[in-house]
């Protein structure tokens, strides 16, 4: 073994002060130089323990030294051979619990940065598809069918091992545009909206019918795709719910949930308002309540669009912040001031109804809860008040009722999730299965879409025994 | 059914026809729009959300009819704010980027006795379907109709044919009765016994019939309309309180027991983008002025 290169090639990003006022994209990107000397850094182990990270199994070695070899089609055909959707989670994936933390440089405190070489070779074949030869080859049509409900990462996922194992897929998305929490959730600097279009047509290409508009459990329910045609239905619906508080003064004017804000940003893209019809409130000194990406992504838009102070309102300390720490940085470098160990207790309005201030609770850590991390405690009599304009809850969510509640014949648990065997993501319906956030809760992408893929591997061996 | 490539996100999209507009009274239009998905499965009291193209805000409108074997759905709008007005220059024959449904939980119809419908404003439209449901459930139905003044009356004698008595009332006496709706409701309620009433109608309106019915303890149901973005449960503006408890209007809705609904936190919530529809309204008008 040769001498291990230890310098991480850093991710060129956009200045701070510039981005914390723009909706472009914060990460750059490697040049191919970049890219290259990042790639050359891999000792290509024998058997490479990057690849068990991977919940979708890519050959992470092997499209590496591609880029090494200075193949890109080959990085590429690589990728997308586990992959579908290697621009979002080149950029999205929590490389550093996944891959990355698997790498043999991890010991040494400089694993290869995958999750960049990710996205290089995703934007690579965006800026040179006429490079490209080989696109997916589809199989003879099976003649089996099969309803994919919801077009976020598990759906799109299923959607496309499905389809390229020939069977005819039909995609049903409730909103107007494909991508689920990749197009409403997760803001343009952070995931930009035309990679998710041109992963989505990449999957609609393997010739699968996309129906947006459709909310199943309206047009039909579960059990009427299956009686009309459809062979087999994969649940990908996430967890859209939006948790709140139950603290007095929470439906005041000028507080949202995430998924609201988030919605009326991304999705309704109310930060180009009024070229866009949709408004958001434009809070002046704005309190966003979480520590998760979902927080983080509302601080950061909430600055974007013209905040002048972004509190984040987090009830632990720092180190127990679900957010990854690549974030997390990101929004202190863009100035989002991080207000721990502090929990809301009431919303105080004014006779408008419009929030105007909340009073919190001083917290401090106790022991570790059932989540292994250190459970907050109030100190008693520590209530202080934070004068705010805009409250954005980011405390999690649930996956819709709406499924659950139309068919017949599916487990759920108490926190409304889907019950399946855990392992291919069968749920107790017979020809139904699921997968991601709506039998997980509110997870990763990528998790989503390893869920998928066992489902739609197990969808395949169903089929198959079908006359 | 069409798809047309729509320009921002590149991809196409299925868009949906209107099959027939007709301008009912002034500021007041009738789309019939082919959405066969919707039309299918459509059911009395539940709503669609609309948007007009890609820069379009999500609009909830109240269902006015249906016809499954057409492929049809009928909404009724007053030209308000930015997207009503935009959406009344359309035409029979242009299209609508997105009609989503049919969203909301139905109405609960059934042979309750006599039910009083009070419609207030342009919600004559939304109210046609549950008055003629509830008639064919073999209610006897009283109908109040009231609008501002003569010239904004429309389907009086539809709201009629499936009403065992109708009352029309203007604000100011320009045509049939002078005064508010709930004279002739308080009336009918001193005078009859009546199992339920349902009022649709600006908040204000179903505010003071909820008001009006309490002493009588008649079950009042209303049809909420409160601002909405997705129109099913992922987002939560349209959260109401209802008996102290906080509701969706989207998904737990839109109607609602009228005695249990916190009316004042309802319309300060409505107020929430005041600023922001004058800003968005004078935006278009200048934008419209140009082309």
């Amino acid at each position: 073994m040769g001498k291990l290169n230890l310098n991480r090639v850093s991710m060129p990003r956009q200045d701070p002060k510039v981005r914390a006022k723009n909706f472009n994209e914060v990460a750059l990107g490697y040049s191919m130089k970049q890219a290259r000397e990042e790639a050359s850094r891999c000792i290509q182990c024998m058997r490479p323990p990057c690849i068990e990270g991977c919940p979708v199994e890519i050959d992470i070695p092997g499209f590496i030294q591609a880029i090494c070899d200075g193949d890109m089609p080959e990085a590429v055909r690589i990728l997308k051979d586990k992959n579908s959707l290697p621009g979002i989670c080149g950029r999205v994936c929590p490389q550093e619990t996944q891959c990355e933390i698997k790498c043999t440089l991890a010991r040494k405190g400089a694993p290869v940065a995958i999750g960049r070489l990710e996205r290089f070779v995703a934007d690579w074949e965006r800026a040179n598809k006429e490079d490209l030869t080989a696109p997916v080859v589809i199989p003879k049509p099976t003649g089996k069918k099969v309803a994919v409900i919801g077009s976020g990462p598990a759906g799109l996922t299923a959607a496309a091992e499905l389809a390229k194992l020939g069977h005819s897929v039909t995609i049903f998305e409730a909103l107007h545009v494909a991508g689920g929490v990749l197009t409403y959730g997760i803001p343009e600097f952070r995931l930009p909206k035309n990679i998710v279009q041109a992963e989505v047509d990449y999957v609609v290409s393997m010739g699968l019918e996309l129906k947006l508009d459709s909310v199943i459990g309206k047009i039909a329910t579960v059990d009427e795709l299956l009686e009309n045609g459809y062979q087999a239905v994969f649940l990908g619906t996430g967890a859209g719910l939006p948790m709140f508080m139950n603290i007095p003064g929470e439906n005041l004017n000028g507080i949202y949930s995430a998924n609201e804000f988030l919605t009326r940003v991304n999705l309704m893209k109310a930060y180009l308002f009024p070229e866009y019809d949709t408004p958001v409130k434009r809070g002046k000194k704005v309190a966003v309540i979480g520590g998760g990406n979902v927080a983080m992504d509302s601080a950061r838009c909430a600055l974007r669009i013209g905040a002048d102070e972004v509190y984040m309102i987090y009830r632990r300390s720092e180190a127990e912040m679900p957010a990854r720490r690549e974030e997390v940085e990101n929004a202190k470098k863009e100035g989002i001031q991080f207000k721990l160990l502090t929990n809301p207790k009431r919303f105080l309005g004014n006779d408008q109804n419009w929030v105007v201030a909340m009073e919190c609770y001083q917290m401090e850590l106790g022991e570790p809860d059932e989540s292994g991390r250190r459970r907050p405690i109030i100190i008693p009599g520590s209530e202080f008040i934070i004068e705010i304009d805009v409250v954005i809850v980011a405390l999690g969510t649930t996956p819709n009722p709406l499924i659950a509640q139309t068919t017949k014949g599916l487990e759920t648990t108490k926190w409304g999730t889907v019950v399946t065997d855990g392992k291919t993501g069968k749920t107790v319906k017979t020809a139904v299965w699921a997968g991601g956030d709506i039998v997980t809760g509110a997870a990763t992408v990528i998790s989503a879409m390893g869920a998928a893929k066992q489902a739609a591997a197990a969808i395949d061996e169903y089929l198959k025994d079908l006359l | 059914m069409l798809k047309l490539k729509l320009d921002v996100l590149g991809g196409e999209k299925q868009v949906y026809k209107i099959l027939l507009k007709q301008n009912l009274v002034p500021d007041v239009h009738l789309f019939k729009v082919e959405a066969p998905d919707v039309a299918k499965k459509a059911r009395t009291g539940q709503f669609i959300i609309i948007r007009i193209d890609e820069r379009g805000e999500r609009i909830p409108m109240t269902i006015a009819d249906w016809n499954g074997q057409e492929g049809s759905v009928t909404i009724i709008f007053m030209e308000v704010g930015t997207t009503t007005r935009r959406l009344g220059l359309l035409k029979t024959g242009d299209f609508v980027a997105d009609f989503v449904g049919p969203l909301g939980l139905p109405s609960h119809i059934d042979k309750f006795g006599t039910v009083v419908c009070v419609a207030g404003g342009f919600a004559v439209a939304p109210m046609m379907p549950i008055a003629r449901a509830l008639k064919k459930a073999g209610n006897k139905v009283i109908s109040i109709m009231g609008v501002r003044r003569k010239n904004l009356i429309f389907w009086e004698d539809e709201l009629r044919s499936v009403s065992d008595r109708l009352i029309v009332i203007t604000d100011d006496g320009s045509y049939a009765r002078k005064g508010l709706v709930t004279e002739p409701l308080k009336e009918i309620l001193e005078s009859e016994k009546v199992s339920r009433v349902v009022a649709i109608g600006p908040s204000v309106m179903m505010k003071f019939c909820a008001k009006t019915t309490e002493p009588f303890e008649v079950k009042t149901i209303v049809s909420l309309n409160s601002i909405m973005v997705d129109g099913t449960g992922m987002c939560g503006c349209c959260r109401v309180s209802v008996g102290g408890e906080t509701k969706f209007a989207c998904v737990d809705g839109p109607e609602f027991d009228g005695h249990q609904v916190d009316w004042d936190l309802l319309m300060a919530r409505q107020r929430i983008y005041l600023d922001e529809e004058k800003e968005s309204f004078e935006h278009w008008q200048a934008q419209h002025r140009k082309l």
